[in-house]
């Protein structure tokens, strides 16, 4: 099994009759990275909401790491998600907290010994260039390091899959830069990861498989 | 090389201090949450402040009734153990005859014990104490009637009281039995009364101590839905989620408990002065009794499951309403 994500046909209607996704049909191979791209509306969200179990599909099947997302039952959607990294567009960060507390989220939620913690911690912050940032509140960081912070949360379970919603979207070319450059080292150490983004001139400069959608359709490219 | 026994032995040790770290490791979990629950409440004090306040009148309502209740009933009873009932005997009854009743009488079950006073005793005692001495030796014969004073037990129910009393009445030598005791009666009635209006208050309070409790748990969930959403999104179960709140609950009944005894307290010292005169009218046969440490030990206890209750009912609702978009 070399695919970490499979689409197989998968149709998503929303309640009220939008199509969203119309017979999609993709993959991305263990330890690949690719982009989604496509106009606003095309079914990106949706397609990362899929993976994540934030929607479930009308028709067809969805296969991550192995696992049919259709046998996950409600209960198990925790544990499920505490496999794959989510990385969002306005960060989703924890205002309350230090950006230690931030990142450590997802291993207290595993219930992962305190020692483990703070190694684990450290280690992903160290990963994205913040370390020195771990009393700060996330409030007094600039949106390049807050995205950080979320890249630092996301990875610090160690998933076998990342998963970026527009992750660029709020900050300028200089910075969102930094964030692709960011990610090509997290795959060159074998993580598999998937980016929606709109950002054509950020994706070209790359070379990276793309992955278009249109209207809910997937194009070839 | 390593036995087989040994490998299993291996084996069962990494098992165990698997299970011990993850048991540390629960327990570590749920003394962090307690803590930052604790913190959560603290950082609004405000706001948590005036709920624990009103939980705290809210229970220390009833508990003042029951404190009440329980000190009158006390009294009551101090009361009712001075109880005599006066058995008038038929005029034309001799002496002996009479303290052969009240000897009689003696083995009666509800009495505890009787005195005869005879006419002639009772003429002595009222010319002494009435001094109209000379105004009695000019009506010739003895006008009073020979007198039984039978002291009931000391725990028979004031019906019991009652019946005995017409029992006695009934009797073919005596006149008359009489017992002062409808004041008393109604007193009971109305101890009873308030007995069971403290149950009825409490009662009430206790739901407006769980309805507080949840209310105020909702607007906690209302004020963190986007950390709720973000914590379901990273893969936080259900249980996890509602630990912190169901911890908050707790402290929220802890806490107004505490402000229930505090309020007891200063009552009893705002009372205090017209208590020590009361209680000094009664020459030291009666004092004031607190909670205790059981009825304080109850209010803790009731405090604590009114506030889980409350947040029990509320979580779950609240929590299965928030899901990531």
């Amino acid at each position: 099994m070399t695919e970490i994500v499979a689409f197989d046909n998968v149709v998503k209607r929303y309640p009220g009759g939008k199509l969203a996704l119309d017979r999609v049909s993709l993959s991305l191979a263990r330890g690949e990275m690719a982009f989604l791209t496509g106009h606003s509306g095309a079914g990106k969200s949706t397609l990362m909401k899929l993976i994540g179990l934030i929607e479930r599909p009308t028709r067809g099947r969805v296969v991550i790491n192995g696992t049919d997302l259709a046998r996950v039952s409600r209960r198990q959607v925790p544990r499920y998600r505490q496999r794959v990294g989510l990385i969002f567009q306005n960060y989703n960060l924890l205002f309350d907290r230090t950006v230690f507390d931030n990142v450590a989220l997802p291993l207290v939620i595993r219930g992962q010994a305190h020692r483990d913690i703070t190694r684990r911690v450290r280690a992903a912050l160290d990963t994205v260039g913040l370390l020195s940032h771990e009393k700060k509140f996330p409030i007094t960081l600039s949106g390049g390091e807050q995205q950080r912070v979320g890249i630092a949360r996301a990875v610090v379970n160690r998933p076998h899959l990342l998963l970026a919603d527009e992750p660029t979207g709020n900050l300028d070319p200089e910075l969102s830069a930094d964030i692709m450059r960011l990610f090509t080292r997290l795959n060159e150490t074998g993580t598999s990861i998937m980016i929606a983004t709109h950002d054509i001139d950020l994706v070209e400069a790359m070379r990276y498989r793309r992955i278009v959608l249109d209207h809910g359709h997937l194009e070839q490219a | 090389m390593p036995t087989a026994s040994g490998q299993r032995d291996m084996r069962t040790r990494l098992a165990d201090s698997a299970a011990a770290d993850s048991a540390k490791g629960w327990a570590a979990a749920h003394a962090r949450c307690l803590l930052e629950s604790l913190g959560r409440l603290s950082r609004r004090w405000i706001a948590s402040a005036l709920t624990i306040l009103v939980i705290g009148i809210a229970l220390a309502l009833p508990s003042g009734l029951f404190v009440v209740v329980k000190n009158m009933d006390r009294l009551a009873g101090q009361w009712h153990q001075s109880v005599q009932i006066s058995v008038y005997l038929d005029n034309d009854l001799a002496p002996e005859a009479g303290q052969q009743l009240a000897d009689d009488l003696r083995d009666d079950k509800r009495v505890d014990k009787t005195q005869f006073v005879s006419a002639e005793q009772g003429l002595d005692e009222f010319k002494k104490a009435s001094g109209f001495g000379a105004a009695l030796d000019a009506l010739g014969n003895n006008p009073l009637p020979g007198v039984i004073q039978v002291t009931p037990r000391a725990n028979l129910a004031p019906a019991a009281v009652g019946e005995l009393v017409a029992a006695l009445g009934q009797r073919d030598t005596v006149a008359k039995a009489s017992l002062d005791q409808a004041w008393l009666r109604r007193l009971t009635a109305i101890l009873d009364l308030l007995s069971r209006a403290s149950w009825v208050i409490g009662l009430l309070l206790s739901a407006a101590v769980v309805f507080i409790v949840g209310n105020t748990i909702r607007l906690d969930i209302e004020n963190r839905r986007q950390e709720i959403e973000v914590m379901k999104l990273l893969g936080a179960s259900d249980a996890f989620i509602r630990r912190p709140f169901l911890y908050s609950g707790l402290w929220y009944g802890l806490l107004g408990a505490f402000v229930a005894l505090l309020v007891l307290g200063v009552c009893r010292l705002a009372l205090g002065g017209s208590l020590a005169t009361l209680v000094s009218s009664y020459d030291g046969a009666l004092a004031i009794q607190g909670l205790g440490a059981s009825g304080v030990l109850w209010l803790i206890l009731a405090g604590l499951g009114l506030g889980w209750v409350g947040c029990v009912i509320t979580v779950n609702r609240e929590l299965a309403a928030i899901e990531p978009r």
